[in-house]
């Protein structure tokens, strides 16, 4: 009667469940997304069976949840939603049926992950699972809590596992030993737990247990000191192992390619590695059996060079003897001989590592490494490339360097930069000689072209004007390099350094020394060639115009045509060029005879403050504090603190003179002085100066040279240069100034830019910006009235010997700030500070500017009002912040700055710590 | 340790996809369109090891793969494999699917997606290598597939039957479909006029 009632039950139901459609099969719904023409047309066909699915899981149908969550697999893995899948997964892991449990796990697999609530209720089923007799139970549970244990779950059913690792099932002991790896990696401290099965494992049989226990061991030891010491004791056991694992010969089942068990070998051999390392004692015991691995494994597949490989790691890892050693780095060469492209590529990774631990060793393989370089393999000739840069020696400099330069000029474009960045680090380095370090930055600029790291322009030109004897070498070797190349704009910076040189160093270009006679006319046709051709960079031209104008003092007659040359530029849509243009202009038309001393040479620049990047080279925004450093250099060391003992020299010889001691200004005076007094006083000035850097000459920096060079050391950093770069003859001509300079006003420059009032601009903004030294309204006054300027200069210069250092603070596109500790009002406890504030580009309307700033608790700070509040044409916002550091704890700052720039509002905010350590102390 | 294991064809195609690492499902699909612009550009006489793209960790990750005739296979791992032992864990992957499949080909791959998945299951887990014995792995595989077939012979009895049923009643209700009916609205309208 039962029987009937549940027969009568089951057809019932059967009975309802053909009311409703059925559910597609999966492979139907396979066909149905591959027939798919479109992605639109493939997510539609998704997206109706996704609404199937969520039906038959709301309608609670058992029978088809299997089918629907296979498909929803499916749908997953094509990229589309299927979390509504997670609960339904873990209905069918509930089910009796093991098909349906197979899938369950599989999608909890899937679809859930460490984060799920749902893990509560995974904990229990799985709880049931692991303690089920079937061992494919088991076993489903088993893998999926290996892949989806959670903390929680982990410190659950840890015991479970502890139970299982124990159990007399192979295939349940493997998964458990996995499990446990999982367990312990997610909470480390139940390791106590495993620690007496992991003993008993690690002396299995079974090839897939030992497998499993030694990555669980493996892991134990990485994570805990004390289980490290523990199993350090096994070596011999694991020693022993390994032996038989090579001497078992032939074994069936796991045989690959005729090697037994690679991956049980690897992994023993990895944890032999984790055991020995740094041990010396460990060491002995590995001798010999690294040794019989290391010469009997046969070589002729891909598994014996894995164990190979693996060996050498070990190797190099534990402390072996130098014989052992030597091995290793013979078989990692003959790796390199390898026909197979993987074995070739690991080798040359593994030499890298190991070429710190024993140089000797591989440099033995340096042939084969350059023979590496000309593989077809892009990825193993790039690292050939890197291990060849960890080769260079002294001894094999040459050679190295040879190689890589070929290998550069044919490399592609993103090898290209990092190749020739290494290869000027490498000549930075081991250079035997300035001429020898110059041959080798060309050739990189030659085989580099504009894939060349910027930074390397300005050191190449430190290079070569620090060292005097390389000058006429190195400028008719850039001329020559400069001439034959096809196309200049490939190569900019080369053509950078080429243009400095002859500006700097023409004259020893056209003397007769060289193999072929250079004639200033073909100089000048290239430059101008440069300068007109389309592609090439302003920079380049920047650099281009510099040169021609500091020609004209080396080539007194082809001034004329570089003055044709540079007037083309005085109406160039880029304000820069045209303003360098003008300003030569009315150098050579009105003061001309000063022309010479303003285009004198520069004085060598020293090395230490470029070397002293190169040390850190490599980081990309290095040429944009290069050229910072080098402006900020000039001026703090220059101007405002170091050489305060010549301006002082200076300074005595200005204050010996006063308005009546005309005789030996007179006496000084050139003739045919346009300005009458005013400029004689200027000539004055440079000519007693330049007596001065006859004194001061070893220095090399003297104030002198320092004002002469501002024009030229304008051009070599302007254009990184965060420092505004406006024009004295921009804001020079007033109303009162314009009856004495005619000829500038006529200028058609300035009936396009509006000079803006100059009155409000004293000299002492000026000091900051190389070329600037004087105002122009330094000319309209008469000669006393200079004087007494030059007077109150040398004040300021006084004052300015007191300030220390100055700091960049902040520098975004429009706006500097900068920082300069005031030493005379500065004591112990307090930091007193100018703000200079001042705008980047001269055409940006700054307005309503208002710098604000913060310190920590433990600093007090005050600000005086700010010196203005608008920022145009170049002026600048002073403000004085003075600091109560009572606690002398390092300064912090942090900066909020409001303004209007050309009408729209901006806020920025920043901290600034990075005080130098003598900042705002004598 | 394993990371994930990607297999996808020519195209790009994903064939199969396991992450042994949570990754949120927007990132799993990046990743395996970023991996395959990464391997697919590579010619085939290159070595088969490059850095992971930016979205599986970079070069702390290696991507490790084999090209077989229509498809990737794509290990990515960690420091701590060896990249010539998941080499050969590849391969032993591909020759036990062949075992299993009896000539392995891209199709068996795309129509029976779970059973590759319990394959790997045997040959990996939690990202760690679990078993490298073909034999092995392919007898717990037949066993555990019997185990299905028996539980389909008994319990699904009533299963199939609904869906005979099902079959059947669908056939009807076409056929019913099929038999012409007069327009019912336009008799109407007739009637009307």
């Amino acid at each position: 009667m039962e029987m009937a009632n549940t027969i009568k039950q089951v057809i019932n139901e059967a009975v309802e469940r053909v009311k409703m459609p059925a559910p597609l099969r999966l492979r139907d719904l396979i066909r149905m997304i591959r027939a798919a023409r479109t992605a639109a047309e493939e997510r539609e066909v998704v997206n109706r069976e996704c609404a199937n699915i969520r039906n038959t899981f709301r309608d609670e149908d058992s029978v088809w949840r299997c089918r629907s969550v296979a498909k929803l697999l499916y749908i997953h893995m094509l990229g589309y939603p299927a979390h509504f899948g997670q609960l339904e997964c873990l209905k069918l892991i509930a089910s009796p049926r093991f098909t349906d449990k197979r899938i369950g796990y599989l999608g909890a697999m899937l679809l859930l992950d460490e984060r799920q609530d749902t893990h509560l209720l995974i904990t229990n089923v799985l709880k049931n699972d692991l303690n089920a007799d079937a061992q494919f139970v088991v076993g489903l549970a088993l893998c999926t809590l290996g892949t989806i244990a959670s903390i929680e779950m982990s410190r659950d059913l840890a015991p479970e596992i502890e139970k299982l690792l124990k159990s007399s099932n192979a295939y349940l002991r493997k998964k458990a030993g996995l499990c446990a790896f999982r367990i312990v990696r997610k909470v480390p401290e139940l390791m106590e737990m495993f620690l007496p099965a992991c003993r008993t494992l690690i002396a299995e049989k079974n090839h897939a247990v030992l497998i499993t226990a030694v990555t669980l061991v493996t892991e134990m030891c990485e994570k805990s000191p004390d289980t490290f010491n523990y199993f350090k004791k096994m070596i011999p056991t694991l020693v022993r192992t390994m032996k038989t694992l090579i001497l078992s010969g032939y074994s069936p089942e796991h045989d690959v390619s005729g090697v037994s068990d690679p991956f049980l070998q690897v992994k023993l051999l990895r944890l032999l590695r984790v055991l020995g390392r740094g041990d010396l004692e460990a060491a002995e015991a590995m001798n010999d059996l690294l040794a019989q691995v290391a010469t009997n494994t046969d070589t002729s597949k891909n598994v014996g060079n894995a164990i190979l490989y693996e060996t050498v790691h070990a190797i190099m890892d534990v402390q072996s003897e130098s014989g052992l050693r030597v091995l290793a780095v013979n078989i990692l060469g003959r790796f390199l001989l390898n026909s197979d492209k993987n074995i070739r590529y690991v080798a040359l990774t593994t030499l890298q590592k190991t070429v710190q631990l024993d140089q000797n060793a591989v440099q033995r393989h340096r042939s084969t490494v350059l023979e590496c370089l000309k593989d077809p393999d892009v990825s193993i000739r790039r690292r050939a490339m890197e291990l060849c840069f960890q080769l260079v020696t002294d001894s094999n400099l040459e050679t190295m360097a040879r190689e890589l330069l070929q290998f550069l000029a044919k490399s592609e474009p993103e090898v290209k930069t990092i190749c020739a960045s290494n290869l000027t680090t490498i000549a930075e380095r081991y250079a035997p000689s300035p001429s020898w370090h110059f041959h080798m930055l060309l050739e990189i600029s030659q085989a580099a072209g504009n894939y060349m790291r910027e930074d390397v322009v300005s050191s190449t030109i430190q290079l070569v004007s620090d060292s005097a004897a390389v000058q006429p070498d190195a400028v008719y070797c850039l001329w020559e390099s400069t001439k034959n190349l096809k196309s200049l704009e490939d190569f900019q910076p080369l053509v950078q350094v080429c243009c400095w040189c002859i500006g700097e160093y023409g004259d020893m270009l056209f003397t007769n020394q060289h193999e072929e006679t250079v004639t200033p006319d073909e100089v000048l046709d290239c430059f101008q060639q440069i300068l007109w051709s389309p592609h090439v960079s302003l920079i380049t031209r920047q650099y281009c115009l510099q040169a021609l104008e500091k020609l004209s003092s080396r080539v007194p007659d082809h001034t004329d045509r570089i003055r044709n040359i540079v007037a083309a530029f005085g109406s160039n849509l880029n304000i820069d060029l045209q303003q360098r243009a003008v300003e030569f202009g009315i150098l050579c038309r009105s003061y001309d005879h000063l022309r010479g001393p303003i285009l004198e040479r520069m004085p060598p620049i020293p090395s230490d403050r470029l070397n002293k990047r190169s040390t850190t080279n490599g980081d990309a925004d290095n040429e944009q504090n290069n050229a910072e450093d080098l402006l900020l250099g000039d001026i703090n060391e220059q101007t405002l603190g170091n050489d305060h003992g010549d301006s002082n020299a200076i300074l005595d010889l200005l204050g010996g003179m006063d308005p009546g001691d005309h005789d030996i200004v007179h006496d000084l005076q050139p003739g045919g002085s346009v300005f009458g007094g005013g400029s004689s006083v200027l000539d004055d000035f440079s000519s007693l100066s330049v007596s001065t850097t006859a004194t001061n000459n070893n220095t090399g920096s003297s104030l002198a040279n320092d004002l002469l060079d501002l024009l030229g050391g304008n051009s070599f950093v302007d254009n990184h240069t965060t420092t505004p770069n406006y024009s004295n003859l921009q804001t020079g001509p007033t109303a009162t100034s314009s009856a004495l300079f005619p000829s500038i006003t006529n200028m058609p420059l300035f009936s396009t830019v509006q000079p803006s009032a100059v009155n409000g601009v004293s000299s002492q903004q000026y000091e900051l910006i190389p070329g600037q030294f004087f105002s122009s309204s330094f000319f309209n006054l008469n000669k006393s009235e200079q004087l007494q300027k030059l007077r109150e200069r040398a004040d300021e210069d006084s004052i300015m010997s007191e300030y220390g250092k100055s700091v960049m603070a902040f520098s975004d596109d429009s706006v500097w700030i900068i920082f300069t500790p005031w030493l005379a009002h500065s004591t112990i406890t307090n930091t007193v500070m100018q703000v200079r504030i001042g705008s980047k580009n001269s055409q940006n309307q700054i307005t309503d500017f208002i710098f604000q700033a913060a310190v920590p608790k433990s600093l007090q700070l005050s600000l005086d009002p700010p010196s203005g509040t608008n920022l145009s044409q170049g002026s600048l916002i002073t403000q004085k912040i003075t600091i109560t550091n009572q606690s002398k704890v390092p300064l912090k700052l942090r900066l909020k700055l409001t303004y209007n720039l050309n009408g729209s509002q901006k806020e920025k905010i920043q901290e600034f710590s990075d005080f130098p350590s003598d900042f705002g102390s004598s | 340790m394993i990371k994930a294991i990607l297999v996808f064809n020519n195209h790009g195609k994903p064939r199969l996809s396991k992450f042994y690492v949570h990754i949120s499902e927007e990132i799993q699909q990046q990743i395996v369109k970023e991996t395959f612009h990464l391997v697919s550009k590579r010619d085939d006489n290159v070595c088969n090891f490059l850095e992971g793209g930016s979205l599986i960790g970079g070069a702390d990750y290696k991507l490790i793969y084999r090209h077989y005739a229509t498809l990737y296979f794509v290990f990515c791992v960690d420091s701590s494999e060896s990249e010539l032992g998941i080499l050969d864990l590849i391969q032993v992957f591909v020759e036990t699917l062949d075992k299993c499949f009896e000539n392995v080909c891209e199709l068996d791959l795309i129509f029976h997606v779970d059973k590759v998945h319990f394959i790997l299951n045997e040959l990996v887990m939690g990202g760690m290598v679990l078993e490298t014995n073909m034999t092995e792995i392919f007898t717990r595989i037949d066993e555990q597939n019997k185990l299905e077939r028996q539980e389909a012979g008994l319990s699904a009895a009533p299963a199939r039957a609904v869906s005979a049923v099902k079959n059947m009643n669908m056939n009807i209700s076409q056929q019913i479909k099929d038999i012409k009916l007069p327009d019912l609205p336009q008799a109407i309208k007739d009637l009307k006029f």
